[in-house]
């Protein structure tokens, strides 16, 4: 009896340990940074909250069950294999259960579509394997550049020692304000890419041909970093995202440093 | 329960068959042709399993070492189709060949021959994908969906892909002809439909899920076959096509296809749940529904896997909604399973561990399911290694875990002989440990933000792919454990008993000896 409950304690230790790893960690989803992944990570506890309960009431019967209804303890089976009301009662309290769930996650989707009225607009073309911006529209309206992962190849063969930021570094940001709604339309060049920043809570593929848009708008200045997220071949997993958010007047002096050297830089990867 | 004496008496007159190898190219037998389907989705496993262990050997560390990207996108892929249409799909058929008949009371399958031609097909489709790794450009490196335009700038290795899997859905297809075929016709007077075994109500539903989504994928892949050689534009927007359109297509396959590989799972699970509880079914006419009804509303989801492909709003509203709803036959499911076993007599021989074992972790793969159904989450977690848990939870804790219940389960009335239950008991405890270890963590990392399909990633997820790839590698080492039991079963194991379960109640185990007779059920046995 006592080595059993040392086994368990042990258990019960070893699995604490395990989760403890994860919860409040750079293990859950990344902080959120704008209203949609704000509503995104709570719905998400909320509903590991739901899912815990509903695990702990179904396995802890189920449990009860193979510990005390055995054959070895000598127990006897019962006959019984319907009842309705019983069966009734387990299809309805599931479906009320999913409504609950359902009501935030629909005010979310219905935010998350609504890319009207946009401060700014940025074009986001998916190539094999970086990615092209194109500012369409508000200040820095005209701003066009490419941007590529600037790890170091020499880290990936794993001659350098790696750097924090391997292979969620590029060489030039897309760079926005801080608090303007900032619309993102994508497409892509020759196959589909999908644009995922994490902490901004948006993902949409740029399909070839098509434009797809999103939205966000972030709470405060950062650097976000993210990756393609959909399979784009070889080098799918070297073409990375980073957004810098800046304070407006930061922003205002980016915008004007661009006006000179953007055309340069665009001219350069043309003529590449 | 039933009148018959004809085929207790082990050998029949007419057992007789070519030998060696023609017994097997020949075979119009239920039980031979089963017995290849398993050993062959068995063989498959293997394979699958191998291009894993070299997954999980390059995400062990950050940095490439061992595969190239491109080779690594390669073994993806092929795992990917391997597994499933290779691996559990013709285990699960095989499972029906050597079931089914014996459930129901008939002598053999329907069309025995072309039982015999859909076996065959497997093997050849099997060689083209297998083979398409060693020809010029590689396998197909597109993913197990096979996007296009991604998969229409692939090379040989497509085009082989292609063949494979028209092979193996037209093998699917007459499989299932067959099954239905064989159901709805051959069952033994007095076994109403509503009186059918669990297992074979679960595949009469599947069966007819194949035959309305096999075409679909055959029509896909033709599409891609000819956008890729003959100028058309299905796909391609300069020409008026869009790629989206094959992502409806392909997940109209899709999805249903997954309830093909789960609906027998559940059909094998609760026919050993009743009997290690010595207690019938609980809710029988309830499973039943529960069955259709995920069946039918798995045809109308298909668009939950492309939340983040763009579609307007009202579209990511209907199929959360319809994806949610799964989750109620679902539960209802497990709701039974647990009132069956509640009050029950249980013993908990390996079949019962891993039908438990399922269970349990179908269970967290059912509810990763209803977090990713949510539009809003999804839109995080798509394409991240969150959608890898999850379905893995769903397909080796699910479909594999059925699977091996089945095996252990049906093996002394396949072979006549028993397993060693000491090793079957670690081959569950050491699965289960080392499952979880693979893929629990993998929650975490897709949270985090690791997206799917990357050979490479940043050093924050190391430490949780480091312990992921050593779960796959104890999980992979583990299996060579079951080859291990049950070869030995096989040729030196205990005789078996007619019925080793007493709480066993289906015809195989009430009316035929173990090891089962080469024909079984020549005159009917008559079910009140």
């Amino acid at each position: 009896m006592r080595s059993k409950s040392v086994v368990a304690l042990t258990g019960v230790f070893a699995l604490a340990l395990y989760s403890s790893m994860a919860v409040g960690s750079k293990y859950n989803l990344p902080e959120p940074q704008s209203v949609i992944a704000k509503d995104i990570y709570d719905q998400h506890i909320m509903l590991m909250w739901i899912c815990l309960a509903i695990f702990i009431a179904v396995f802890g019967v189920m449990f009860y069950s193979v510990l005390k209804h055995r054959k070895s303890l000598g127990y006897k089976a019962a006959n019984f294999h319907h009842s309705t009301i019983v069966e009734i009662i387990w299809t309805v309290i599931p479906i009320a259960i999913l409504v609950v769930m359902a009501l935030p996650a629909t005010k979310t989707v219905i935010a998350m579509k609504d890319t009207s009225s946009p401060d700014m607009t940025i074009k986001a073309t998916g190539y094999q394997w970086m990615w092209g911006y194109d500012y369409l529209q508000g200040e820095g309206e005209g701003i066009s550049f490419f941007s590529k992962l600037s790890t170091p190849k020499a880290q990936v063969e794993n001659k350098e020692t790696k750097g924090k930021d391997y292979l969620l570094e590029v060489d030039n940001r897309v760079v926005v304000p801080v608090g303007k709604k900032v619309r993102i339309i994508l497409t892509a060049n020759d196959v589909i890419h999908a644009w995922w920043v994490p902490a901004l809570g948006i993902k949409q593929d740029a399909v070839p041909g098509f434009i797809r848009d999103t939205w966000f708008t972030a709470d405060k200045p950062g650097i976000y970093r993210g990756q393609c997220a959909e399979l784009c071949g070889k080098d799918h997993g070297f073409m990375p995202i980073v957004v810098e958010v800046m304070e407006a007047d930061e922003y205002t002096k980016w915008v004007s440093a661009q006006s000179t050297t953007a055309v340069k830089t665009s001219m350069h990867v043309e003529n590449k | 329960m039933a009148a018959v004496h004809g085929d207790a008496h082990g050998h029949g007159h007419d057992d007789h068959h070519p030998s060696g190898i023609m017994r097997w190219v020949t075979t119009t037998n239920h039980k031979d042709i089963g017995t290849m389907y398993l050993w062959f989705s068995f063989t498959m496993f293997l394979v699958g399993g191998f291009l894993a262990m070299g997954i999980r050997a390059e995400l062990f560390q950050p940095g490439i070492q061992i595969l190239e990207p491109e080779l690594f996108n390669q073994f993806t892929t092929l795992h990917g189709l391997i597994m499933v249409f290779g691996a559990i799909m013709p285990a699960f058929v095989g499972f029906a060949n050597w079931q089914v008949p014996m459930m129901i009371g008939a002598p053999d399958m329907a069309f025995a021959r072309m039982n015999n031609w859909s076996f065959w097909l497997l093997p050849v489709a099997a060689t083209l994908l297998v083979s398409s790794f060693f020809v010029p450009g590689g396998a197909a490196a597109g993913g197990w969906t096979f996007y296009p335009p991604l998969s229409v700038q692939g090379g040989l290795g497509v085009d082989l892909m292609i063949f494979s899997v028209h092979i193996l859905g037209a093998s699917s297809i007459m499989g299932s002809i067959n099954i239905i075929t064989t159901i709805l016709n051959m069952r033994a007077p007095g076994m109403t439909l509503m009186k059918m075994p669990m297992f074979v109500w679960t595949w009469l539903i599947t069966a007819y899920l194949l035959v309305l989504v096999m075409p679909v994928l055959a029509g896909t892949v033709t599409m891609l076959l000819t956008d890729r050689h003959f100028g058309t534009s299905f796909f391609n927007a300069a020409g008026g096509g869009d790629p989206v359109l094959f992502q409806h297509v392909f997940w109209f396959f899709g999805h249903p296809e997954v309830y093909i590989m789960i609906l027998p799972a559940f059909g094998i699970v609760s026919e050993i749940i009743p009997t290690f509880s010595r207690k019938p079914l609980f809710g029988y006419s309830s499973m039943v529904y529960a069955t259709a009804s995920i069946a039918i509303l798995s045809c109308v989801v298909w668009a939950h896997h492309m939340f983040t492909a763009g579609m307007p709003t009202v579209g990511q509203l209907f199929f959360m909604y319809a994806t949610m709803l799964i989750a109620v036959p679902t539960g209802v499911k497990v709701f039974n399973w647990t009132a069956t076993m509640w009050q029950g007599s249980m013993t908990f021989e390996t079949p019962m561990l891993f039908a438990i074992g399922f269970i349990f972790l179908f269970v967290i793969g059912g509810f990763s399911g209803v977090i990713c159904a949510i539009v809003p989450i999804d839109i995080q977690v798509q394409d991240t290694y969150y959608v890898i848990a999850h379905f893995h939870y769903v397909l080796v804790s699910g479909a594999l875990f059925a699977l091996f219940a089945g095996v252990y389960y049906w093996i002394p009335k396949w072979s006549g002989r028993m397993y060693n239950e000491t090793l079957g008991k670690w081959h569950f405890w050491l699965s289960m440990f080392f499952f979880n270890l693979t893929f629990f963590v993998q929650h975490f990392l897709g949270l985090a933000g690791m997206p799917r399909r990357i050979p490479d990633y940043n050093l924050q997820f190391a430490d949780f792919n480091m312990v992921s790839s050593i779960g796959a590698f104890g999980f992979g080492l583990t299996q060579l454990l079951f080859l291990y039991i049950m070869i030995s079963c096989i040729r030196s194991g205990e005789k078996a008993p007619q019925k080793p379960w007493d709480g066993a109640t289906t015809l195989e185990w009430t009316h035929l000896p173990s090891p089962a007779p080469y024909h079984s059920f020549e005159k009917p046995p008559v079910v009140n």
